[in-house]
């Protein structure tokens, strides 16, 4: 069996490493859940590109039927194609196109498979996919075809807890709640994205951006993601260390809404002290 | 084995299922927490758990179950690296010849031996103890049974139940007043007001039309379901004992505003009377009984308010807490009149709802009212009561 182990570019924590072997061995589908920005799409790129197998996203929209996942019969073109005698129209079985699900299944090999965001869709699409996901199989009607899986794809699933997903589906599920990283792991996570960072530049980035996060009204923290790409304008803007003591440049960067800009920046001229109750007193 | 383990979470509260406990079983009979506790926590964890506002009644019922359980995770880490150790040594064929005599008995006498002398308190006599196991076919069973012996040991490395000790996703539960973190997951549940999904779909008549008028060329015409809005209402108590938490309510229905498509919030004070307020500062107002004739009636209600006052600001005329406002009208006929005007109305209330009985303007609203909790659980029967009027924790 395989046993992943995790890869050099994603940094994993070990609950999560065991979670997703439980997964991989028990062939069930994998829930992540977290806050945006920890990581979790990443997380199945990263399993594919571990244990060296095939990947395969569907991305779930509001309007996504489950049955999309599974195949798409194009009556549109079967129609337009009797029309003029372009194609053999009797012969359906060109007009089934496998959806991303339906390709998983059809795979030679093992494939990996996400379900991104599967909280988008609407309530029902979890339960539409119960018995394809415990069987992972499902039947064509219009041609009479069973697609099997010979070997049980690694479905890792991502929700975003926009909508309460069914009991059902839960069930058949193991779960995994990703926590925003410490500030130990996320140095190592930066890393990986600058190895040649200064260690200097590094805690006092680290030190601005954890504070910030303290922010209790906040309307939207900024998340791992951000601090990349805050971490990466402060060195292409070559701003010296001591000047990110002192304030916090490319605030932009960070935080994405006007209100939040303006409660940091407000409480900013204090903040030098790092004091806590000053915070809390600009806030209420 | 451990079936407590089951009822004990479900005591707490965790919904697990028997499908879910079975699937347990069938990841441990592969044996992925590989002995160790502090894996089986998190295993356990990843099967019977499903949601993290649950992950903190999961650590109490675990600790509950498995405080006093002696734990080999610790000696297993300090034992493989003395074994690692022994792996070096060289030994010569009598020596080898030597260890292969002995028995499990002798082993195990021998363990205990070490055991009684406290050897396994210092590097190098644990690793002669364990090494002799080691070195030997039967050393990796050696030192489990002995492990549960000697479990007593102070503890550097994350036991599992030192991690359930922690409880660190106390702020996860859903029990406890929202705070910001919350807000979103609450929104979430709010969604639920929402239409959900509509689909485009052909017509039928108007494409044979279209495509009878085309010359036979067809001509596709979709259309979408009709969308269907919910409205929303909010009333909400500003001042006094709610101003800690009427920021935190109005910035969430705010949130809430730019996806209800009709979203409308007006503010009281303790109780409500002839005037709505439109701001917090109560400066600007409209009159309640034009509000209740000019909105419809398919307008959704939530009230959300602490409820708690004096019984004359709710059943006097002239009640009123604040001296320069004249009503003529007492507080709970206007309640009652809203409450007949939009069939769908809930109260939010702040205050945990063990204290409800205790005060006697909250048993007179709740006459009135459905009242839920201002937690995510309550939030969330409120939402499910909004939309489809059953209630299943609250006496309704």
């Amino acid at each position: 069996m395989d046993k992943f182990k995790g890869t050099d570019d994603y940094v994993i924590s070990q609950e999560l490493r065991d979670n997703v072997n439980v997964s991989i061995a028990l062939g069930r589908p994998l829930l992540v859940k977290g806050e945006p920005g920890t990581g979790k799409t990443l997380l199945a790129h990263s399993i594919a590109k571990g244990l060296g197998k095939k990947f395969f996203i569907w991305n779930i929209k509001s309007t996504t039927k489950a049955r999309e996942g599974l195949y798409v019969y194009d009556t549109v073109q079967r129609l337009n194609d009797a029309r003029f005698g372009d194609n053999d129209v009797s012969d359906i079985k060109q007009y089934i196109k496998l959806g991303k699900l339906g390709e998983a299944f059809a795979a030679e090999e093992q494939v990996v498979l996400l379900i991104d965001e599967v909280d988008k869709a609407e309530l029902e699409f979890p339960n539409d996919l119960l018995n394809e996901l415990d069987e992972m199989s499902f039947y064509i009607p219009e041609t009479g075809v069973t697609v099997k899986a010979q070997h049980r794809p690694i479905v890792i699933i991502t929700s975003n807890s926009e909508k309460e997903l069914p009991d059902p589906f839960l069930r058949r599920c193991v779960f995994h709640y990703i926590a925003f990283p410490e500030q130990e792991l996320m140095e190592e996570i930066v890393i990986v994205h600058f190895p040649d960072i200064e260690k200097k530049l590094l805690r006092e980035c680290l030190k601005k951006f954890y504070w910030i996060r303290e922010f209790d009204m906040l309307r939207k923290k900024p998340s791992t993601s951000e601090l990349v790409d805050w971490i990466q304008a402060l060195r292409a803007g070559g701003v010296p260390v001591k000047k990110i003591e002192s304030e916090i440049p490319f605030l932009g960067t960070l935080l994405k809404k006007k209100e939040d800009i303006d409660l940091v920046q407000k409480s900013g001229k204090t903040h030098y002290s790092f004091n806590s109750s000053m915070r809390s007193r600009d806030v209420y | 084995m451990f079936i407590n383990f089951f009822y004990s979470l479900k005591s707490y509260g965790v919904p697990v299922s028997l499908h879910e406990w079975i699937t347990l079983h069938r990841a441990l009979e592969k044996n992925l927490n590989d002995c160790s506790l502090t894996k089986f926590y998190n295993i356990a964890k990843s099967i019977l758990v499903k949601n993290e506002i649950f992950f903190d009644k999961y650590d109490m019922a675990f600790l509950d179950t498995f405080k006093d359980i002696e734990t080999t995770d610790e000696m297993l880490d300090e034992i493989l690296k003395g074994l690692k150790k022994v792996k070096e040594l060289h030994l010569n064929e009598e020596e080898k010849k030597q260890i292969e005599e002995l028995n499990l008995d002798q082993i195990l006498k021998n363990f205990e031996e070490q055991l009684k002398q406290g050897h396994y308190k210092n590097h190098v006599g644990g690793n002669k103890a364990i090494g002799t196991g080691g070195r030997s076919t039967q050393g990796a069973w050696g030192y489990n049974p002995a492990g549960i012996r000697i479990g007593q040991g102070e503890s550097r490395h994350k036991r599992a139940v030192q991690i359930a000790e922690k409880r660190s996703f106390r702020n996860y539960s859903s029990d406890i007043t929202l705070d910001t973190r919350q807000m979103k997951v609450a929104l979430s549940h709010l969604r639920s007001l929402l239409p959900i999904g509509y689909g485009e779909r052909l017509n039928l008549e108007e494409t044979i039309d279209k495509t009878c008028k085309n010359a036979g060329e067809l001509e596709f015409v979709w259309e979408n379901k009709e969308k269907k809005a919910s409205k929303v209402i909010l009333l909400m108590d500003v001042g006094g004992s709610m101003t800690p938490y009427s920021e935190l309510v109005e910035r969430l229905f705010s949130a809430a505003s730019s996806q209800i498509s009709k979203f409308k919030h007006y503010y009281f004070h303790n109780c409500l009377y002839q005037d709505l307020w439109t701001d917090m500062e109560r400066n600007k107002s409209v009159s309640t009984l034009e509000f209740l004739k000019s909105e419809d009636n398919d307008y959704k209600v939530i009230l959300v308010g602490d409820a708690e006052m004096a019984p004359s600001e709710l059943t006097w005329a002239n009640g009123a807490i604040d001296y320069w406002y004249y009503n003529d009208t007492p507080g709970i006929v206007w309640f009652q009149r809203i409450k007949d005007k939009f069939k769908n109305s809930i109260w939010l209330n702040p205050l945990p709802s063990k204290s409800w009985n205790y005060v006697q303007t909250i048993r007179s609203i709740r006459s009135i009212f459905p009242m839920f909790e201002l937690t995510l659980d309550g939030l969330d029967e409120g939402v499910k009561y909004l939309v489809n009027g059953k209630c299943s924790i609250y006496n309704i």
